[in-house]
């Protein structure tokens, strides 16, 4: 699949960050190609960021990802500067960043770039509704414009009703939703989230993910998103990028990582990965062995006793009618000669859609003695999906 | 042994100086340290009788400002005093047991004839307060901004909590005279540092996460401040100020020394004629004090913060 050839909206290069008093001497080091242990134990500096290179395309979900010390959180706090780097550049939609002006990167923060946190990070002084707005009033907006922007994206986020509580009377999820609606409330093209539902128990963590996701559906942000957990990143990431001791071990589509991890740590990070959760229809899913037509019944059957098959796929131009078996023509044939049309014997078959879960078609593909078509919701059909390609997915180790 | 002993004069000389050194402590000669004394002394003498008078008339509004505080208070019907006291106590706690409480302790005393003495002291006690609030916060929020603000302030704040107090005394009466003035300095001096500690401390220990918050949504270093900061602050502030006004109150006694009227100056007296019960009354005036300033200041600050618990949690 290429890429188109945009520019992408945020552009990181060789971005570094040194905590430490000395950080230009760690800089040398990290040019000579030390590693972050080595450089702390010959000079007592820490290496949080090792010359990041990354590009966010304007739309998706970029999911940062990384276990604790891996730096994760000091990158996503480089984008809105709220941490300054050591070196290497940042910019956005034309925009560099590490340029800015106190005053300008004021402007930048209240327009261009919003944040969500990983605890929360609400007022707790201030209503529900206040804090949604918290953002608005920051830009010197009137207060009944901002309560009248802060109620919308309060009912957007499924918490109307709630606008006069203060934060400490919600549960964690509703909290975290406050947090999403007032990133939103600014109408900033980027989303940054740090580990925005990592504080949550499970169930809540994935109803949030799916809220994010319909949101995202409609909204179309930039959301750069920061999470400890492969499950969450396979899940909402268009692009995922994997952060080891301040380093970038590999940046890629969610398949890329499960299906080709680009080294050792990658690889041991994807094996407990629940492929038949992660992996979708579209992934395993191949072109149909035998592709029918003719609508005369010899000729199929012919075609099919050549390519060995029990079942063929009839297409009529270019559109898929439908399944038949070999023994249900063998039977027609025996018993009324070659009268019928093919049309009569296709059987509807079950179908899946290309973004299902392996876990939701395996029960359909063992249930059924022939490979599952897979069809869009506009009826595309895609290819088809056998027992063996889902098996042999969940199993491999390396495609 | 015997090639230790000492045989000629000189050496016999030597060795005593040394064992002099080791058992008594080399001190400076008395004449020298006299004419320290003597050099601090004059200087400062002559520094205060030749800006005494200047930096006096500076303190002259808060002098009017005491005198015409107290002249309020002590006019005031005293029925119309507990009505205010009684209703600021309420609005403040909301709560009725307190309300009663604070009102027949005001009576009794009226009672047993410390209204103008206990008029007095609260006068000057809030006006310490006042004083040592508006000073204290602003000191505290630069101490909080900047280590190395803290750094220095942090051992001048110790010194003011230990050194005592009628060491402090001394140049502030040479420099200002005996009165109300003086008195009001050494009160804020013993009783400011509680507010500043704790207005420092409440900003250092506001959530992390809460600030990243405002600075990434393009909040001023004035948003930050007054909008997060401050607020989230308030609830260690307000100890502060409970603290500030405790220790000011328990200085009544040490002010009326110099000078300062009210609950302090029978204490004083009962102390040198030994009156243990005119001692114990208006000792029990003061605590009366200090248990209204102390109930109404902390059911403010519970009843401004109660949202911060999650109470209707669901």
């Amino acid at each position: 699949m290429a890429e188109p050839a945009i520019r992408p909206l945020v552009q990181v290069r060789g971005l570094s960050k040194v905590f430490g008093d000395n950080p230009l001497v760690a800089m040398e080091r990290i040019g000579q190609g030390h590693s972050k242990d080595q450089i702390l134990e010959q000079t007592g500096q820490t290496v949080g960021l090792n010359t990041i290179d990354l590009d966010i395309q304007a739309g998706e979900i970029f999911v940062i990802m990384g276990l604790s010390g891996s730096g994760k959180s000091t990158l996503i706090r480089h984008f809105n500067r709220l941490i300054e780097p050591t070196q290497g550049q940042i910019t956005v939609d034309g925009t560099d960043v590490m340029t800015l002006s106190e005053k300008q990167l004021e402007q930048f923060r209240r327009h261009k770039m919003s944040m969500v946190f990983q605890h929360f990070g609400l007022l707790p002084h201030r209503t529900v509704i206040e804090n949604v707005g918290y953002g608005l009033m920051v830009q010197g907006i009137e207060k009944s414009e901002r309560r009248k922007k802060a109620g919308a994206w309060l009912d957007a986020v499924g918490l109307d009703g709630y606008e006069e509580r203060y934060p400490a009377q919600l549960s964690g999820g509703q909290q975290q939703r406050v947090g999403l609606a007032r990133a939103l409330c600014t109408d900033a093209d980027i989303l940054l989230m740090d580990e925005a539902f990592s504080a949550l128990d499970p169930l809540i963590r994935s109803e949030m993910q799916d809220q994010l996701i319909a949101l995202q559906d409609r909204l179309h942000k930039t959301i750069i998103f920061i999470t400890h957990d492969l499950d969450e990143a396979l899940r909402l990431g268009d692009h995922i990028a994997i952060l080891k001791d301040g380093l970038i071990s590999q940046v890629g589509r969610p398949v890329d990582i499960l299906l080709r991890p680009a080294d050792a740590y990658v690889e041991a990070f994807v094996r407990d990965v629940n492929r038949a959760r992660v992996l979708t229809a579209d992934v395993v899913m191949q072109p149909p062995s035998c592709r029918l037509t003719n609508e005369n019944l010899e000729e199929a059957l012919r075609q099919m006793r050549g390519e060995e098959k029990d079942y063929g796929y009839l297409f009529k131009e270019d559109n898929f009618r439908g399944i038949v078996s070999r023994r249900a023509i063998e039977a027609e044939i025996s018993k009324s000669g070659l009268k019928v049309d093919l049309i009569q014997l296709l059987e509807k078959p079950m179908s899946v859609h290309p973004g299902a879960s392996l876990e939701k078609i395996l029960p359909t593909t063992l249930g059924h003695p022939y490979p599952i078509p897979v069809v869009t919701d506009d009826g595309d059909f895609q290819g088809v999906v056998s027992q063996k390609d889902v098996i042999s997915a969940l199993t491999e180790t390396r495609g | 042994m015997a090639a230790a002993r000492p045989d000629t004069p000189y050496e016999m000389e030597m060795v005593m100086a040394v064992e002099n050194w080791l058992t008594t402590f080399p001190e400076m000669e008395r004449a020298d340290l006299i004419a320290i004394r003597k050099a601090l002394d004059a200087g400062y003498r002559a520094f205060s009788r030749s800006y005494g008078d200047l930096i006096e008339s500076l303190f002259d509004p808060l002098l009017y400002f005491l005198v015409w505080f107290e002249k309020l208070l002590l006019s005031t019907p005293w029925w119309l005093v507990i009505l205010i006291v009684v209703g600021l106590v309420y609005g403040a706690s909301r709560s009725p047991k307190l309300l009663v409480g604070v009102a027949v302790s005001l009576l009794l005393i009226g009672y047993f004839g410390m209204w103008e003495n206990t008029m007095r002291t609260l006068s000057i006690i809030t006006v310490c307060t006042i004083l040592s609030i508006t000073l204290g916060i602003p000191i505290g929020i630069m101490m909080a901004r900047s280590d190395r603000t803290q750094a220095v302030v942090t051992p001048v704040l110790d010194i003011m909590q230990t050194m005592p107090a009628f060491v402090y005394l001394i140049p502030v009466v040479m420099l200002l005279g005996i009165g109300k003035v003086p008195g009001v300095i050494a009160v804020v001096i013993y009783a400011i540092p509680p507010v500043i500690r704790l207005t420092n401390l409440g900003i250092r220990l506001v959530d992390k996460e809460v600030l990243e918050a405002s600075m990434a949504f393009g909040a001023t270093r004035r948003q930050r401040l007054w909008g997060v900061q401050m607020p989230l602050a308030m609830p260690t502030i307000m100890a502060g100020i409970n603290q500030t006004i405790m220790m000011a109150l328990a200085m009544v006694v040490i002010a009326s020394m110099i000078g300062v009227k009210g609950l302090g100056q029978p204490v004083l007296k009962s102390i040198t004629n030994q009156y243990f019960t005119m001692g114990l009354f208006n000792g029990l005036a003061i605590v009366t004090l200090a248990i209204i300033f102390d109930r109404v200041s902390q059911a403010y600050a519970r009843r401004t913060q109660r949202h911060l618990q999650g109470n209707a949690h669901g």
